[in-house]
């Protein structure tokens, strides 16, 4: 009888699970059979043993032939489902089954900084030739928490964020791999300091650098807040776990602009799961993951203790793979560990096979130029670029030939004419002061003698640029279409400042958008920057010919963007140029509205990166200038997110290089950009009345479950809260960014 | 203070509304979006984020302004008459008789019977130590205060001013804001009520509190 109680309840446990993944009870009637074994379990000790038997061998073949039924038509929806089960394993069964020990960091249980984020000093061995081999890794990851709230569903805080970042920094310091394991659906979408989006790109701007063997692990990979612990070397994904931009849930608000409070129709939700293509194999086939680790066909859970074997080996072979390719001598190992892949789905007992973990100098270069490729190569292909063998060899040509230019010039031969002055400078000093000894006796002597009469000094004029009203070149060179209307418009905060109404001309035109009584900033388009901002006739677009595509052919996005390049004139959302501001040249990565509500996908992406290598190789300035940004683009999926550590470790490499990178953001700037590429800037700034921060208002309420207070993402409380430096007035940005331009940076821009 | 609070009482028994005027803010051509009698709801929300019900449309300059309603209530004595018509700053469109709630006649009566304290100027204000230790020992109605008590302490550009108390002896029976709170010029801080009519209010109040509807 005891036994029969156990297997009822496995039963149970088991129908929970199809309901899990079907969304509902009445698929094939489960509800009901989920009903007689509750009824079976109450009337245990009233059913003879073998009529109980009986029913449960024939409950148990109905079961299984369910599960048969489901696991052959998995769609993306039901895998979103399977992934959100509380059956489903967690970090906490992997540190326990995976690893051999682990103590865990930061915190215990509830008591925690932030218990969504778990991190654990872990020691995962392997036997080679009847040999054990020990290794130590920091392990960080999401814990879902097996239905525990204070979990809060692994849902990254941005101090939770902020202890997974101070923990790689101590992997670094002892020199031990980490493994990162993402288990979550998003990061919490809050502003308080941290910040969700600041600290998301606080961390990717560390990782990309991170001097340890990085590798990650796939279960639910929602968006930004998997990318927070998610640059690794190598990404392993479970076959039944998902990766995607948003949620099936969000994207279908968004295709089917439902409103706020009303119900997703759960057909758009399953359209959207497909098209989003989230699933281990598209991402696999995206190249946003690089393997893909077998489950159950229903995906694993808790107690599967086969999945978890597998689990170990592959994460072994993984870091090793990540380790190998710094070694100077690893043929034979990459060829054994290559012919192990190929053997088969067959975990093997021992390893046969020990590679040392720890890195020297060397290595540890190779290690993170691999990273740097790597991730460069993200998304190639997955946009439109004209190119053929000609204009391909003109393009890489003059590459070659401006990176010799600029490296002679600033880098050879300015440092030596550094040098050379310098000495002459020292020189004359010397000199200056061993002949002022000499001479004052002599020269007191003479002023005592013949006394001269006091000069007035002359007046030093200081070698800033001279100022320049706004208006007189605006008046000059371009006014906004905006202000050919004949009406006034009325200032949003005319009822809390008594402002006036305005008249559109006016305000478009002398008033540069902005109310002269309260200081509120009209939207303005994209165009009166590139003409007011940046000295005449000095912007030339580069990469004009990359353009936007779908990659993942999602039903009717063509039509949207092509009626966006049509209507706009250009490729992307992103607009890159050489410009100048008072003589003074920069290159300017520029991400406008107009476009897809100024969203970031691969071609985006791509040009930003190579906007960073014209920067870097130019020693010139760069300025990512956000008109507007909604996020990262839905319809490209992951290859939209993988956007976000593409793009921040190209950042990085420009910043280490001596870079100065400034954002200033204007209008609205949320979610994937600012938790990456913009976020991670060491100065940003923002244009009065402009908003910054990681989601929506709606996204909140609909996340935390509270509402925020209308200012919520102002400029002003951004600021309060350290994300951006200073706000700055539309009509002094040239002003503002010449004077930044000129006071920060370091030595290794051209006109320093 | 010669205030017969049954009189008060009386009036707001009789007539629990306040009206409040709806005026053009300035010259336009008008559009109501109202009707005699209809229920009107004013900005709602934590922080008062969501405007209230659609009044009239205002255009001026083809600026199309969307007026909405700033009080709860029904809107009453309608002009029908300048529907699409242009019309002066400052014209009545009509008024919303906004029904009083229990706190809100409290509120009022209380404004009226009390000695009113007001700020002198935009500062932070607290309790004095004193005041705020007798208030946690006894219910606030017994703290008596008189004049030259010092009974706040405003704290203004890292400089705090003792204020001591001027007006007629009493008890202080309302605080009006929250100690450590900017408070605006001339918002009430305290309300002091006279020792011969303490009783007689907190039982008014009393009163309402029970036997008013809503």
């Amino acid at each position: 009888m005891a036994d029969s109680g156990k297997l009822l309840s496995q039963l149970a446990d088991r129908i929970s699970y199809l309901i899990d993944i079907k969304g509902n009870s009445e698929w094939s009637n489960v509800g009901d059979l989920l009903g007689r074994i509750q009824w079976l379990r109450q009337s245990l000790f009233e059913i003879k043993e073998a009529d109980l038997f009986e029913e449960i061998d024939r409950i148990e073949d109905r079961i299984s032939f369910l599960e048969d039924r489901v696991a052959e038509k998995l769609g993306p929806a039901e895998i979103v489902n399977i992934v959100r089960s509380p059956q489903r394993f967690t970090l906490m069964d992997i540190l326990e089954n995976v690893y051999d020990s682990y103590t865990e960091l930061g915190g215990e249980g509830d008591c925690n900084i932030d218990p969504a984020i778990m991190v654990a000093r872990a020691t995962i061995s392997r036997r080679v030739k009847n040999k054990l081999y020990s290794h130590h890794v920091m392990v960080i990851g999401h814990e879902k928490g097996r239905g525990e709230e204070y979990r809060n569903g692994g849902c990254a805080r941005p101090w939770g964020n902020d202890k997974a970042l101070r923990y790689m920094r101590v992997a670094e310091t002892e020199g031990i791999p980490i493994h990162f394991y993402i288990f979550t659906p998003g990061s919490y979408p809050i502003e308080d300091y941290p910040g969700a989006a600041q600290q998301i790109a606080r961390n990717l701007y560390v990782m990309a650098k991170l001097k340890v063997p990085m590798v990650s692990f796939i279960s639910e990979g929602g968006s930004g807040g998997a990318e927070a612990i998610g640059v690794s070397g190598l990404r392993l994904m479970g076959s039944r776990g998902y990766y995607s931009v948003i949620s099936p849930e969000g994207a279908a608000a968004i295709e089917g602009k439902i409103r706020e409070g009303e119900k997703v129709p759960r057909e758009l939700v399953e359209h959207c799961a497909v098209q989003l293509k989230i699933t281990a194999e598209d991402n696999l086939k995206l190249g946003t993951v690089d393997r893909i680790i077998e489950e159950p066909p229903l995906g694993a859970r808790r107690d599967d203790f086969p999945f978890f074997r597998r689990l170990r080996y592959e994460i072994l072979r993984a870091t090793d793979e990540v380790v190998l390719k710094t070694k100077n001598f690893r043929a034979f190992r990459a060829y054994a560990l290559k012919r192990r892949k190929e053997e088969g789905k067959e975990v093997p007992e021992d390893f046969d096979l020990f590679i040392s973990w720890s890195l020297t100098d060397l290595e540890i270069e190779r290690l993170i130029e691999f990273r740097l490729k790597k991730y460069m190569e993200l998304g190639n292909g997955y946009f439109l670029e004209n190119k053929n063998v000609l204009t391909e060899g003109i393009r890489k040509t003059k590459i070659f030939a401006s990176k010799t230019y600029y490296d002679l010039r600033y880098g050879l031969l300015r440092p030596h004419r550094r040098n050379v002055q310098k000495v002459i400078e020292e020189v004359s000093s010397e000199g200056s002061v061993f002949l002022r000894k000499v001479t004052e006796p002599v020269m007191a002597a003479y002023d005592f003698i013949f006394p001269q009469p006091e000069r007035p000094g002359k007046v030093v004029r200081s070698e800033g640029p001279e100022h320049r009203s706004i208006f007189a070149e605006e008046w000059e060179s371009y006014v906004s279409p905006l202000a050919n209307e004949d009406r006034t418009v009325t200032c949003p905060n005319a009822s809390k400042y008594g402002c006036l109404d305005l008249w559109v001309p006016d305000l478009y035109g002398e008033f540069c958008g902005v109310c002269p009584n309260c200081g509120h900033h009209f939207p303005l388009e994209y165009q009166w920057y590139l003409e007011n901002l940046f000295d005449k006739n000095s912007v030339h677009e580069f990469n004009d010919h990359i353009a936007s595509c779908n990659p993942l052919d999602f039903q009717g996005y063509d039509v949207r963007l092509k009626k966006d390049i049509k209507r706009t004139g250009r490729n992307s959302s992103m607009i890159t140029f050489d410009a100048e501001v008072w003589g003074l040249r920069l290159v300017v990565a520029m991400l406008f509205s107009n476009f897809r509500g100024g969203t970031v996908g691969t071609a985006e992406g791509e040009k930003f990166v190579r906007a960073c290598d014209v920067a870097g190789t130019t020693r010139r300035p760069l300025l990512a200038y956000i008109h507007s940004t909604g996020g990262i683009r839905i319809h490209e999926g992951t290859l939209g997110v993988v956007q976000m550590p593409k793009c921040t470790l190209a950042v990085r490499e420009y910043n280490d290089n001596g870079g100065l990178y400034i954002v200033v953001y204007d209008n609205n700037s949320y979610a994937g950009p600012v938790a990456s590429f913009l976020g991670c800037s060491l100065y940003q700034f923002g244009i009065r009345s402009s908003r910054i921060g990681f989601a929506g208002p709606r996204v909140i309420r609909e996340t935390t479950g509270q509402d925020v207070p209308p200012d919520y993402h102002s400029a002003k409380n951004a600021l309060k809260r350290g994300h951006i430096q200073g706000i700055w007035d539309r009509r002094e940005f040239k002003k503002n960014l010449h004077d930044a331009l000129m006071t920060l940076g370091g030595p290794n821009l051209y006109y320093k | 203070m010669d205030i017969n609070l049954n009189d008060l009482l009386r009036r707001y028994r009789s007539y629990p509304f306040e009206d409040y005027p709806v005026k053009t803010p300035h010259t336009g051509v008008v559009f109501l979006k109202v009707k005699e009698g209809q229920t009107v709801k004013g900005p709602s929300g934590e922080w008062l984020q969501r405007p209230g019900t659609l009044l009239y449309v205002i255009e001026r300059e083809r600026n199309v302004k969307r007026m909405t309603a700033l009080w709860s209530g029904q809107v009453s004595e309608i002009c029908l008459d300048i529907e699409g018509q242009f019309v002066e700053a400052g014209e009545l469109l009509f008024s919303i008789r906004h029904q009083l709630d229990k706190e809100e006649i409290i509120d009022r009566i209380l404004t009226q019977v009390l000695y009113i304290l007001p700020a002198p100027q935009r500062a932070r204000y607290l309790l004095a130590p004193e005041i705020s230790a007798r208030m946690e020992k006894q219910p606030k109605e017994g703290v008596s205060v008189g004049p030259g008590d010092e009974v706040l302490i405003m704290s203004l550009m890292k400089r705090d001013t003792v204020i001591s108390y001027e007006g007629v002896p009493g008890a202080l029976y309302k605080v009006y804001f929250k100690s450590g709170d900017t408070v605006e010029q001339e918002s009430p801080l305290l309300g002091i009520c006279p020792p011969d009519k303490l009783r007689y209010v907190q039982k008014v109040i009393q009163r309402i509190r029970t036997e008013w509807e809503k």
